[in-house]
Protein backbone atom coordinates (compact mmCIF):
# COMPACT_ATOMS: atom_id res chain seq x y z
CA UNK A 1 0.00 0.00 0.00
CA UNK A 2 2.74 2.49 0.99
CA UNK A 3 6.38 2.34 2.00
CA UNK A 4 8.24 4.18 4.72
CA UNK A 5 10.06 6.15 2.02
CA UNK A 6 6.76 7.31 0.57
CA UNK A 7 5.58 8.33 4.04
CA UNK A 8 8.79 10.29 4.59
CA UNK A 9 8.24 12.09 1.26
CA UNK A 10 4.80 13.09 2.48
CA UNK A 11 6.26 14.25 5.80
CA UNK A 12 8.70 16.49 3.92
CA UNK A 13 5.93 17.85 1.67
CA UNK A 14 3.69 18.52 4.64
CA UNK A 15 1.03 16.16 3.28
CA UNK A 16 1.29 13.37 5.79
CA UNK A 17 -1.86 12.23 7.62
CA UNK A 18 -1.12 11.27 11.21
CA UNK A 19 -3.61 10.09 13.81
CA UNK A 20 -3.09 9.01 17.39
CA UNK A 21 -4.04 5.44 18.28
CA UNK A 22 -7.21 6.77 19.95
CA UNK A 23 -8.20 8.74 16.86
CA UNK A 24 -7.57 5.78 14.58
CA UNK A 25 -9.91 3.63 16.67
CA UNK A 26 -12.69 6.14 16.02
CA UNK A 27 -11.88 6.44 12.33
CA UNK A 28 -11.89 2.67 11.80
CA UNK A 29 -15.21 2.42 13.63
CA UNK A 30 -16.69 5.08 11.38
CA UNK A 31 -15.18 4.23 8.02
CA UNK A 32 -13.87 0.68 8.27
CA UNK A 33 -10.39 -0.75 7.85
CA UNK A 34 -10.07 -0.29 4.10
CA UNK A 35 -10.94 3.39 4.01
CA UNK A 36 -8.93 4.18 7.13
CA UNK A 37 -5.85 2.45 5.68
CA UNK A 38 -6.14 4.56 2.54
CA UNK A 39 -6.45 7.80 4.46
CA UNK A 40 -3.93 7.43 7.26
CA UNK A 41 -0.14 7.27 6.87
CA UNK A 42 1.03 7.07 10.47
CA UNK A 43 -0.49 6.09 13.83
CA UNK A 44 1.18 7.41 16.98
CA UNK A 45 1.21 5.57 20.30
CA UNK A 46 2.36 6.49 23.78
CA UNK A 47 3.01 5.19 27.25
CA UNK A 48 4.15 6.79 30.51
CA UNK A 49 4.79 4.29 33.26
CA UNK A 50 7.40 3.11 35.75
CA UNK A 51 10.19 1.21 34.00
CA UNK A 52 12.79 -0.10 36.44
CA UNK A 53 15.33 -1.40 33.92
CA UNK A 54 16.30 2.12 32.92
CA UNK A 55 19.47 4.09 33.39
CA UNK A 56 21.93 6.46 31.81
CA UNK A 57 25.60 6.47 31.01
CA UNK A 58 27.88 9.46 31.15
CA UNK A 59 31.36 10.35 30.01
CA UNK A 60 32.35 13.06 32.46
CA UNK A 61 35.58 14.19 30.77
CA UNK A 62 39.12 13.75 32.07
CA UNK A 63 40.25 15.54 35.20
CA UNK A 64 43.71 17.04 35.63
CA UNK A 65 45.61 15.01 36.78
CA UNK A 66 43.80 12.03 35.33
CA UNK A 67 41.75 9.58 37.37
CA UNK A 68 40.66 6.05 36.42
CA UNK A 69 37.24 5.62 37.96
CA UNK A 70 36.99 2.21 36.25
CA UNK A 71 37.42 -0.38 38.98
CA UNK A 72 36.94 2.24 41.68
CA UNK A 73 33.75 3.67 43.15
CA UNK A 74 31.63 6.62 42.12
CA UNK A 75 28.45 8.22 43.44
CA UNK A 76 26.18 10.95 42.08
CA UNK A 77 24.38 12.75 44.93
CA UNK A 78 25.38 9.75 47.07
CA UNK A 79 23.74 7.25 44.69
CA UNK A 80 26.27 4.61 43.58
CA UNK A 81 27.05 4.26 39.87
CA UNK A 82 28.49 1.31 37.99
CA UNK A 83 32.17 1.88 37.27
CA UNK A 84 33.31 -1.25 35.45
CA UNK A 85 34.30 0.64 32.31
CA UNK A 86 37.26 2.80 31.23
CA UNK A 87 38.55 5.89 33.06
CA UNK A 88 35.61 8.30 33.07
CA UNK A 89 32.60 6.35 31.81
CA UNK A 90 29.95 5.64 34.44
CA UNK A 91 26.44 4.17 34.34
CA UNK A 92 23.69 5.16 36.74
CA UNK A 93 20.79 2.74 37.17
CA UNK A 94 17.29 4.00 37.98
CA UNK A 95 16.83 1.78 41.03
CA UNK A 96 20.21 2.46 42.68
CA UNK A 97 19.93 3.96 46.16
CA UNK A 98 22.44 5.51 48.57
CA UNK A 99 24.38 3.05 50.73
CA UNK A 100 22.90 4.58 53.86
CA UNK A 101 19.27 4.38 52.74
CA UNK A 102 17.47 2.32 55.42
CA UNK A 103 15.79 0.28 52.65
CA UNK A 104 13.09 -1.96 54.12
CA UNK A 105 14.61 -2.01 57.60
CA UNK A 106 11.83 0.28 58.67
CA UNK A 107 9.03 -1.47 56.83
CA UNK A 108 7.63 -0.34 54.47
CA UNK A 109 10.69 1.62 53.36
CA UNK A 110 10.14 5.02 51.81
CA UNK A 111 12.93 4.99 49.21
CA UNK A 112 12.88 8.75 48.95
CA UNK A 113 15.80 9.22 46.60
CA UNK A 114 17.72 7.15 44.09
CA UNK A 115 19.13 6.87 40.59
CA UNK A 116 15.85 7.80 38.92
CA UNK A 117 15.66 11.06 40.87
CA UNK A 118 19.28 11.87 39.98
CA UNK A 119 18.55 11.25 36.30
CA UNK A 120 15.54 13.58 36.45
CA UNK A 121 17.65 16.29 38.13
CA UNK A 122 20.44 15.91 35.58
CA UNK A 123 17.94 16.23 32.73
CA UNK A 124 16.46 19.31 34.41
CA UNK A 125 19.90 20.93 34.22
CA UNK A 126 20.70 20.83 37.94
CA UNK A 127 24.25 20.40 39.18
CA UNK A 128 24.87 17.05 40.84
CA UNK A 129 27.65 16.09 43.20
CA UNK A 130 30.11 13.48 41.91
CA UNK A 131 32.41 11.70 44.32
CA UNK A 132 34.86 9.09 43.05
CA UNK A 133 37.59 7.02 44.62
CA UNK A 134 40.18 5.22 42.49
CA UNK A 135 43.24 3.06 43.13
CA UNK A 136 45.66 5.13 41.07
CA UNK A 137 47.97 3.98 38.28
CA UNK A 138 51.06 5.41 36.61
CA UNK A 139 48.97 6.92 33.82
CA UNK A 140 45.95 7.78 36.02
CA UNK A 141 47.55 8.83 39.32
CA UNK A 142 44.63 10.60 40.97
CA UNK A 143 42.81 8.70 43.73
CA UNK A 144 40.02 11.04 44.71
CA UNK A 145 37.65 13.34 42.88
CA UNK A 146 34.88 15.50 44.27
CA UNK A 147 33.14 17.89 41.91
CA UNK A 148 29.82 19.24 40.75
CA UNK A 149 28.87 18.15 37.26
CA UNK A 150 26.24 19.45 34.88
CA UNK A 151 24.71 17.82 31.82
CA UNK A 152 25.81 20.66 29.55
CA UNK A 153 29.50 19.96 30.33
CA UNK A 154 29.40 16.17 29.95
CA UNK A 155 30.78 14.65 26.76
CA UNK A 156 28.00 12.09 26.50
CA UNK A 157 24.83 11.72 28.52
CA UNK A 158 22.81 8.86 27.08
CA UNK A 159 19.66 7.22 28.35
CA UNK A 160 19.97 3.48 27.77
CA UNK A 161 17.09 1.41 29.12
CA UNK A 162 17.43 -2.32 28.75
CA UNK A 163 13.75 -3.15 29.26
CA UNK A 164 10.90 -0.72 28.61
CA UNK A 165 7.42 -0.56 27.12
CA UNK A 166 6.14 -3.96 28.24
CA UNK A 167 3.55 -5.38 25.90
CA UNK A 168 0.71 -5.86 28.39
CA UNK A 169 1.09 -6.47 32.12
CA UNK A 170 -0.38 -8.24 35.13
CA UNK A 171 -3.17 -6.78 37.21
CA UNK A 172 -1.95 -7.16 40.80
CA UNK A 173 -4.15 -8.05 43.77
CA UNK A 174 -3.58 -9.24 47.31
CA UNK A 175 -5.43 -12.30 48.61
CA UNK A 176 -3.73 -12.28 52.00
CA UNK A 177 -5.01 -10.53 55.10
CA UNK A 178 -2.13 -8.03 55.37
CA UNK A 179 -1.29 -5.04 53.19
CA UNK A 180 1.62 -5.69 50.84
CA UNK A 181 3.92 -3.24 49.09
CA UNK A 182 4.90 -4.13 45.54
CA UNK A 183 6.27 -2.57 42.39
CA UNK A 184 2.62 -2.29 41.37
CA UNK A 185 1.88 -0.20 44.44
CA UNK A 186 0.33 -0.86 47.81
CA UNK A 187 -2.17 -3.70 47.69
CA UNK A 188 -4.80 -3.72 50.38
CA UNK A 189 -5.63 -7.07 51.99
CA UNK A 190 -8.46 -9.34 50.88
CA UNK A 191 -8.77 -7.98 47.34
CA UNK A 192 -8.90 -4.38 48.58
CA UNK A 193 -7.69 -2.96 45.28
CA UNK A 194 -6.40 -4.09 41.88
CA UNK A 195 -3.49 -2.19 40.34
CA UNK A 196 -2.55 -2.34 36.68
CA UNK A 197 0.14 -0.73 34.58
CA UNK A 198 -0.42 -0.15 30.90
CA UNK A 199 -1.71 2.53 28.58
CA UNK A 200 -3.90 -0.18 26.98
CA UNK A 201 -5.15 1.02 23.61
CA UNK A 202 -2.39 3.66 23.40
CA UNK A 203 0.51 1.40 24.38
CA UNK A 204 3.10 0.93 21.59
CA UNK A 205 3.58 -2.84 21.50
CA UNK A 206 -0.14 -3.54 21.96
CA UNK A 207 -0.76 -1.68 18.70
CA UNK A 208 1.75 -3.75 16.75
CA UNK A 209 1.31 -7.08 18.50
CA UNK A 210 3.44 -9.11 16.05
CA UNK A 211 6.24 -6.50 15.82
CA UNK A 212 5.62 -6.06 12.10
CA UNK A 213 6.68 -2.41 11.98
CA UNK A 214 8.51 -1.84 15.26
CA UNK A 215 12.01 -3.28 15.10
CA UNK A 216 15.63 -2.60 15.90
CA UNK A 217 16.46 0.91 14.69
CA UNK A 218 12.92 2.30 14.93
CA UNK A 219 13.04 6.00 15.76
CA UNK A 220 10.85 6.90 18.74
CA UNK A 221 9.82 9.61 21.21
CA UNK A 222 11.92 8.94 24.30
CA UNK A 223 11.75 11.04 27.43
CA UNK A 224 10.71 14.11 25.47
CA UNK A 225 13.53 13.75 22.93
CA UNK A 226 14.39 11.42 20.09
CA UNK A 227 15.50 7.87 20.74
CA UNK A 228 15.78 4.55 19.00
CA UNK A 229 14.88 0.95 19.64
CA UNK A 230 18.30 -0.56 20.32
CA UNK A 231 17.38 -4.22 20.70
CA UNK A 232 14.61 -6.37 22.08
CA UNK A 233 14.27 -5.62 25.78
CA UNK A 234 15.37 -8.14 28.37
CA UNK A 235 12.71 -10.78 29.10
CA UNK A 236 11.27 -10.16 25.61
CA UNK A 237 8.78 -12.98 25.35
CA UNK A 238 7.03 -13.20 22.00
CA UNK A 239 6.09 -16.87 22.42
CA UNK A 240 3.21 -16.34 24.86
CA UNK A 241 -0.48 -17.16 24.46
CA UNK A 242 -2.30 -14.63 22.34
CA UNK A 243 -5.93 -13.80 21.64
CA UNK A 244 -7.37 -14.26 18.14
CA UNK A 245 -6.54 -10.60 17.50
CA UNK A 246 -2.85 -11.37 18.11
CA UNK A 247 -2.66 -9.48 21.38
CA UNK A 248 -0.73 -11.24 24.15
CA UNK A 249 -2.85 -12.37 27.08
CA UNK A 250 0.09 -11.99 29.47
CA UNK A 251 3.24 -9.81 29.51
CA UNK A 252 4.90 -10.34 26.11
CA UNK A 253 7.41 -8.30 24.14
CA UNK A 254 9.68 -5.56 25.47
CA UNK A 255 12.04 -2.95 24.02
CA UNK A 256 15.56 -1.81 24.84
CA UNK A 257 15.78 1.88 23.96
CA UNK A 258 18.51 4.46 23.69
CA UNK A 259 18.65 8.22 23.18
CA UNK A 260 20.52 11.44 23.85
CA UNK A 261 19.66 12.55 27.39
CA UNK A 262 20.70 16.10 26.54
CA UNK A 263 17.57 16.58 24.42
CA UNK A 264 15.19 15.03 26.92
CA UNK A 265 12.91 16.77 29.41
CA UNK A 266 12.29 16.24 33.12
CA UNK A 267 8.50 16.04 32.59
CA UNK A 268 9.01 12.82 30.65
CA UNK A 269 11.58 11.16 32.93
CA UNK A 270 10.25 11.24 36.47
CA UNK A 271 11.97 9.80 39.53
CA UNK A 272 9.47 7.99 41.74
CA UNK A 273 9.42 6.09 45.03
CA UNK A 274 7.41 2.91 45.46
CA UNK A 275 6.64 2.50 49.14
CA UNK A 276 8.21 -0.71 50.48
CA UNK A 277 9.68 -1.55 47.09
CA UNK A 278 12.23 0.94 45.81
CA UNK A 279 13.03 3.73 43.42
CA UNK A 280 12.04 3.65 39.76
CA UNK A 281 11.98 5.88 36.72
CA UNK A 282 8.73 6.77 34.96
CA UNK A 283 9.62 6.93 31.27
CA UNK A 284 7.66 8.49 28.44
CA UNK A 285 7.83 6.55 25.19
CA UNK A 286 5.98 7.07 21.94
CA UNK A 287 6.34 4.91 18.86
CA UNK A 288 5.09 5.82 15.37
CA UNK A 289 3.46 3.02 13.40
CA UNK A 290 3.66 3.41 9.61
CA UNK A 291 0.45 2.23 7.93
CA UNK A 292 2.13 -0.01 5.37
CA UNK A 293 -1.04 -2.00 4.70
CA UNK A 294 -4.51 -2.80 5.99
CA UNK A 295 -3.25 -5.40 8.41
CA UNK A 296 -1.13 -2.80 10.24
CA UNK A 297 -4.07 -0.47 10.80
CA UNK A 298 -6.31 -3.31 11.86
CA UNK A 299 -3.89 -4.15 14.65
CA UNK A 300 -3.41 -0.48 15.51
CA UNK A 301 -7.17 -0.04 15.91
CA UNK A 302 -7.47 -2.54 18.78
CA UNK A 303 -9.59 -1.07 21.57
CA UNK A 304 -9.29 -1.28 25.34
CA UNK A 305 -12.12 -3.81 25.18
CA UNK A 306 -10.03 -6.07 22.91
CA UNK A 307 -7.01 -6.10 25.22
CA UNK A 308 -7.06 -8.46 28.20
CA UNK A 309 -4.75 -8.76 31.17
CA UNK A 310 -4.41 -11.53 33.77
CA UNK A 311 -5.27 -10.86 37.42
CA UNK A 312 -2.45 -12.19 39.60
CA UNK A 313 -2.16 -12.57 43.37
CA UNK A 314 1.00 -10.77 44.55
CA UNK A 315 0.88 -12.08 48.13
CA UNK A 316 1.74 -15.64 47.20
CA UNK A 317 1.43 -16.64 43.50
CA UNK A 318 3.74 -13.98 42.11
CA UNK A 319 6.57 -14.16 44.69
CA UNK A 320 6.54 -17.95 44.90
CA UNK A 321 6.07 -18.44 41.14
CA UNK A 322 2.91 -20.47 41.60
CA UNK A 323 1.15 -20.54 38.23
CA UNK A 324 -2.44 -19.46 38.11
CA UNK A 325 -4.42 -16.36 37.42
CA UNK A 326 -7.61 -15.18 39.07
CA UNK A 327 -9.13 -14.50 35.71
CA UNK A 328 -8.87 -12.11 32.84
CA UNK A 329 -10.12 -8.55 32.58
CA UNK A 330 -9.99 -6.09 29.72
CA UNK A 331 -8.72 -2.53 29.85
CA UNK A 332 -12.17 -1.05 29.40
CA UNK A 333 -13.21 -2.79 32.63
CA UNK A 334 -10.00 -1.74 34.36
CA UNK A 335 -10.51 1.86 33.34
CA UNK A 336 -14.11 1.90 34.57
CA UNK A 337 -12.64 2.02 38.08
CA UNK A 338 -13.79 -1.38 39.29
CA UNK A 339 -13.56 -5.00 38.28
CA UNK A 340 -15.14 -8.15 39.67
CA UNK A 341 -12.79 -10.78 41.10
CA UNK A 342 -14.12 -13.89 42.83
CA UNK A 343 -17.52 -12.22 42.96
CA UNK A 344 -16.17 -9.17 44.72
CA UNK A 345 -16.18 -5.64 43.34
CA UNK A 346 -12.60 -4.38 43.52
CA UNK A 347 -11.54 -0.76 42.84
CA UNK A 348 -8.72 -0.33 40.30
CA UNK A 349 -5.72 1.97 40.16
CA UNK A 350 -3.38 2.56 37.23
CA UNK A 351 0.34 3.06 37.70
CA UNK A 352 0.75 4.21 34.13
CA UNK A 353 -0.65 7.66 33.37
CA UNK A 354 -3.15 7.41 30.55
CA UNK A 355 -3.53 11.18 30.24
CA UNK A 356 0.24 11.54 29.81
CA UNK A 357 0.31 8.65 27.29
CA UNK A 358 -2.27 10.59 25.31
CA UNK A 359 -0.08 13.72 25.42
CA UNK A 360 2.90 11.73 24.13
CA UNK A 361 0.92 10.34 21.20
CA UNK A 362 -0.25 13.89 20.42
CA UNK A 363 3.23 15.36 20.77
CA UNK A 364 4.73 12.77 18.44
CA UNK A 365 1.93 13.41 15.99
CA UNK A 366 2.71 17.12 15.96
CA UNK A 367 6.44 16.47 15.45
CA UNK A 368 5.68 14.32 12.42
CA UNK A 369 3.16 16.78 10.99
CA UNK A 370 5.61 19.65 11.38
CA UNK A 371 8.21 17.67 9.48
CA UNK A 372 10.57 17.48 12.46
CA UNK A 373 10.39 13.72 12.75
CA UNK A 374 10.70 11.26 9.89
CA UNK A 375 10.27 7.52 10.20
CA UNK A 376 13.01 4.92 10.01
CA UNK A 377 13.04 1.50 8.42
CA UNK A 378 13.99 -1.06 11.09
CA UNK A 379 17.41 -2.58 10.41
CA UNK A 380 16.43 -5.94 11.92
CA UNK A 381 13.28 -7.52 13.30
CA UNK A 382 12.61 -8.16 16.97
CA UNK A 383 12.42 -11.89 17.74
CA UNK A 384 9.05 -12.88 16.31
CA UNK A 385 6.14 -14.86 17.71
CA UNK A 386 7.08 -18.13 16.00
CA UNK A 387 10.82 -17.74 16.51
CA UNK A 388 10.97 -19.91 19.62
CA UNK A 389 12.67 -17.04 21.42
CA UNK A 390 11.40 -16.94 24.98
CA UNK A 391 11.94 -16.31 28.59
CA UNK A 392 13.21 -18.86 31.09
CA UNK A 393 13.31 -19.09 34.84
CA UNK A 394 16.67 -19.44 36.54
CA UNK A 395 17.84 -23.00 36.94
CA UNK A 396 19.67 -23.00 40.25
CA UNK A 397 22.63 -25.37 40.54
CA UNK A 398 24.78 -26.08 43.55
CA UNK A 399 28.25 -24.59 43.51
CA UNK A 400 30.78 -27.38 43.93
CA UNK A 401 34.06 -26.08 45.27
CA UNK A 402 37.06 -28.19 44.45
CA UNK A 403 39.12 -29.23 47.45
CA UNK A 404 42.78 -28.58 46.80
CA UNK B 1 -19.58 25.61 74.34
CA UNK B 2 -16.92 24.52 71.91
CA UNK B 3 -17.28 22.61 68.71
CA UNK B 4 -14.38 21.09 66.81
CA UNK B 5 -13.68 18.74 63.97
CA UNK B 6 -11.13 16.12 64.85
CA UNK B 7 -9.72 12.91 63.39
CA UNK B 8 -9.34 10.00 65.81
CA UNK B 9 -6.91 7.19 65.09
CA UNK B 10 -7.76 4.00 66.98
CA UNK B 11 -5.05 1.37 67.18
CA UNK B 12 -6.19 -2.12 66.15
CA UNK B 13 -6.73 -3.29 69.74
CA UNK B 14 -9.22 -0.49 70.43
CA UNK B 15 -11.33 -0.84 67.32
CA UNK B 16 -14.02 -2.84 69.09
CA UNK B 17 -14.06 -0.87 72.35
CA UNK B 18 -17.04 1.36 73.35
CA UNK B 19 -14.87 4.46 73.63
CA UNK B 20 -17.17 6.93 71.94
CA UNK B 21 -20.07 5.73 74.06
CA UNK B 22 -18.12 6.54 77.20
CA UNK B 23 -17.06 9.88 75.81
CA UNK B 24 -20.68 10.86 75.35
CA UNK B 25 -21.95 9.45 78.58
CA UNK B 26 -19.27 10.57 81.01
CA UNK B 27 -18.23 13.88 79.49
CA UNK B 28 -21.58 14.98 78.15
CA UNK B 29 -20.27 15.69 74.67
CA UNK B 30 -22.32 15.68 71.50
CA UNK B 31 -20.93 14.20 68.37
CA UNK B 32 -21.59 13.93 64.74
CA UNK B 33 -19.72 11.22 62.83
CA UNK B 34 -18.51 12.64 59.54
CA UNK B 35 -16.52 9.61 58.44
CA UNK B 36 -15.51 6.28 59.91
CA UNK B 37 -13.61 3.36 58.49
CA UNK B 38 -10.87 0.82 59.10
CA UNK B 39 -7.64 1.43 57.18
CA UNK B 40 -5.63 -1.32 55.46
CA UNK B 41 -3.29 -1.23 58.45
CA UNK B 42 -6.38 -2.07 60.52
CA UNK B 43 -6.31 1.19 62.33
CA UNK B 44 -9.76 2.63 63.03
CA UNK B 45 -10.22 6.13 61.70
CA UNK B 46 -13.04 8.40 62.68
CA UNK B 47 -13.73 11.98 61.77
CA UNK B 48 -15.98 13.64 64.32
CA UNK B 49 -17.54 16.94 64.94
CA UNK B 50 -17.49 17.13 68.72
CA UNK B 51 -19.19 19.76 70.85
CA UNK B 52 -19.79 20.38 74.53
CA UNK B 53 -18.71 22.51 77.48
CA UNK B 54 -15.12 23.70 77.25
CA UNK B 55 -13.89 21.90 80.40
CA UNK B 56 -15.72 18.70 79.44
CA UNK B 57 -14.20 18.86 76.00
CA UNK B 58 -10.68 19.07 77.44
CA UNK B 59 -11.37 16.18 79.82
CA UNK B 60 -12.84 14.14 77.01
CA UNK B 61 -9.69 14.63 74.98
CA UNK B 62 -7.60 13.56 77.95
CA UNK B 63 -9.71 10.46 78.30
CA UNK B 64 -9.24 9.56 74.62
CA UNK B 65 -5.48 10.02 74.83
CA UNK B 66 -5.32 7.90 77.98
CA UNK B 67 -7.02 5.08 76.06
CA UNK B 68 -4.33 5.27 73.36
CA UNK B 69 -6.36 7.08 70.73
CA UNK B 70 -4.32 9.51 68.64
CA UNK B 71 -6.08 12.82 68.06
CA UNK B 72 -5.43 14.92 65.03
CA UNK B 73 -7.08 18.29 64.50
CA UNK B 74 -8.63 18.62 61.07
CA UNK B 75 -6.90 21.93 60.49
CA UNK B 76 -4.03 19.99 58.97
CA UNK B 77 -4.33 19.87 55.24
CA UNK B 78 -3.18 17.62 52.45
CA UNK B 79 -2.52 19.44 49.21
CA UNK B 80 -1.46 18.25 45.82
CA UNK B 81 1.65 19.58 44.14
CA UNK B 82 0.27 19.87 40.62
CA UNK B 83 3.74 20.07 39.07
CA UNK B 84 4.66 16.71 40.53
CA UNK B 85 1.44 14.76 39.91
CA UNK B 86 1.68 12.57 36.79
CA UNK B 87 -2.03 11.73 36.87
CA UNK B 88 -1.33 8.03 37.12
CA UNK B 89 -4.25 7.09 39.35
CA UNK B 90 -2.66 4.63 41.74
CA UNK B 91 -3.93 6.73 44.66
CA UNK B 92 -7.56 6.45 43.58
CA UNK B 93 -8.45 3.08 45.18
CA UNK B 94 -6.46 4.00 48.30
CA UNK B 95 -8.38 7.17 49.16
CA UNK B 96 -11.19 6.24 51.58
CA UNK B 97 -13.36 9.28 50.85
CA UNK B 98 -13.24 9.48 47.04
CA UNK B 99 -11.38 12.76 47.27
CA UNK B 100 -9.18 11.41 44.48
CA UNK B 101 -11.11 10.30 41.39
CA UNK B 102 -10.43 9.80 37.70
CA UNK B 103 -12.19 12.08 35.24
CA UNK B 104 -13.55 9.62 32.68
CA UNK B 105 -13.04 12.04 29.79
CA UNK B 106 -9.61 13.51 30.36
CA UNK B 107 -8.36 10.48 32.36
CA UNK B 108 -6.80 12.98 34.73
CA UNK B 109 -6.98 12.42 38.46
CA UNK B 110 -9.08 15.07 40.18
CA UNK B 111 -8.40 16.04 43.76
CA UNK B 112 -11.43 17.31 45.70
CA UNK B 113 -9.86 19.04 48.63
CA UNK B 114 -13.25 19.42 50.37
CA UNK B 115 -13.74 15.67 50.59
CA UNK B 116 -10.22 15.09 51.88
CA UNK B 117 -10.02 14.20 55.58
CA UNK B 118 -6.22 14.41 55.65
CA UNK B 119 -5.84 10.75 56.58
CA UNK B 120 -2.51 10.85 54.70
CA UNK B 121 -2.93 7.37 53.22
CA UNK B 122 -2.10 8.70 49.77
CA UNK B 123 0.98 10.65 50.85
CA UNK B 124 3.54 7.86 50.88
CA UNK B 125 1.98 5.70 48.17
CA UNK B 126 2.06 8.46 45.55
CA UNK B 127 5.09 7.50 43.41
CA UNK B 128 6.30 11.06 42.65
CA UNK B 129 5.20 12.13 46.17
CA UNK B 130 2.87 14.80 44.88
CA UNK B 131 0.51 14.70 47.88
CA UNK B 132 2.01 16.97 50.51
CA UNK B 133 1.03 17.62 54.11
CA UNK B 134 0.87 21.27 54.99
CA UNK B 135 0.39 22.54 58.51
S1 LIG C 1 -0.64 8.77 42.89
FE1 LIG C 1 0.27 10.81 42.95
S2 LIG C 1 0.95 11.17 40.85
FE2 LIG C 1 -0.50 9.48 40.76
S3 LIG C 1 -2.47 10.51 40.38
FE3 LIG C 1 -2.30 10.25 42.59
S4 LIG C 1 -1.44 12.21 43.27
FE4 LIG C 1 -1.07 12.11 41.08
S1 LIG D 1 -5.29 12.39 52.65
FE1 LIG D 1 -5.30 11.44 50.62
S2 LIG D 1 -6.20 9.42 50.93
FE2 LIG D 1 -6.71 10.64 52.75
S3 LIG D 1 -8.69 11.54 52.28
FE3 LIG D 1 -7.18 13.04 51.63
S4 LIG D 1 -6.85 12.58 49.47
FE4 LIG D 1 -7.88 10.79 50.34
Amino acid sequence: MRTINEINEKIKNGQVVVLTAEEVIELVEKKGIKKAAQEVDVVTTGTFGPMCSSGAYFNIGHSKPRIKIGGGTCTLNDVPCYTGFAAVDIYLGATAIPDDDPRNKIYPGEFKYGGAHVIQEIVAGSDVRLEAVAYGTDCYPRKKLETLINIKDLNEAVLFNIRNAYQNYNVAVNLSDKPIYTYLGMLKPNLGNANYCSAGQLSPLLKDPYYKTIGIGTKIFLGGGIGYVAWQGTQHNPSIPRKENGIPKVPGGTLAVIGDLKQMKPEWLVGTSMLGYGVTLVVGIGVPIPVLNEEVIQYAAAKDKDICAPVVDYSSNYPQIIPGSLGEVNYEQLKSGKIIIQGKEVPTGNLSSYSRARLIAEELKSWIKKGDFTLTEPVAKLPQAESGYGFKLLKERSIITKEV
Amino acid sequence: MVSRRIVLHFPHRLVNQPIIYKLVKEYDLQFNILKAFVTPQEEGLMVLELSGKKENFAKGMEYLESCGVRIQPLSQDVVRNEDKCTNCGVCVPICPTEALVVDPQTRKVLFHNKKCIACELCVKICPPRAMEVSF
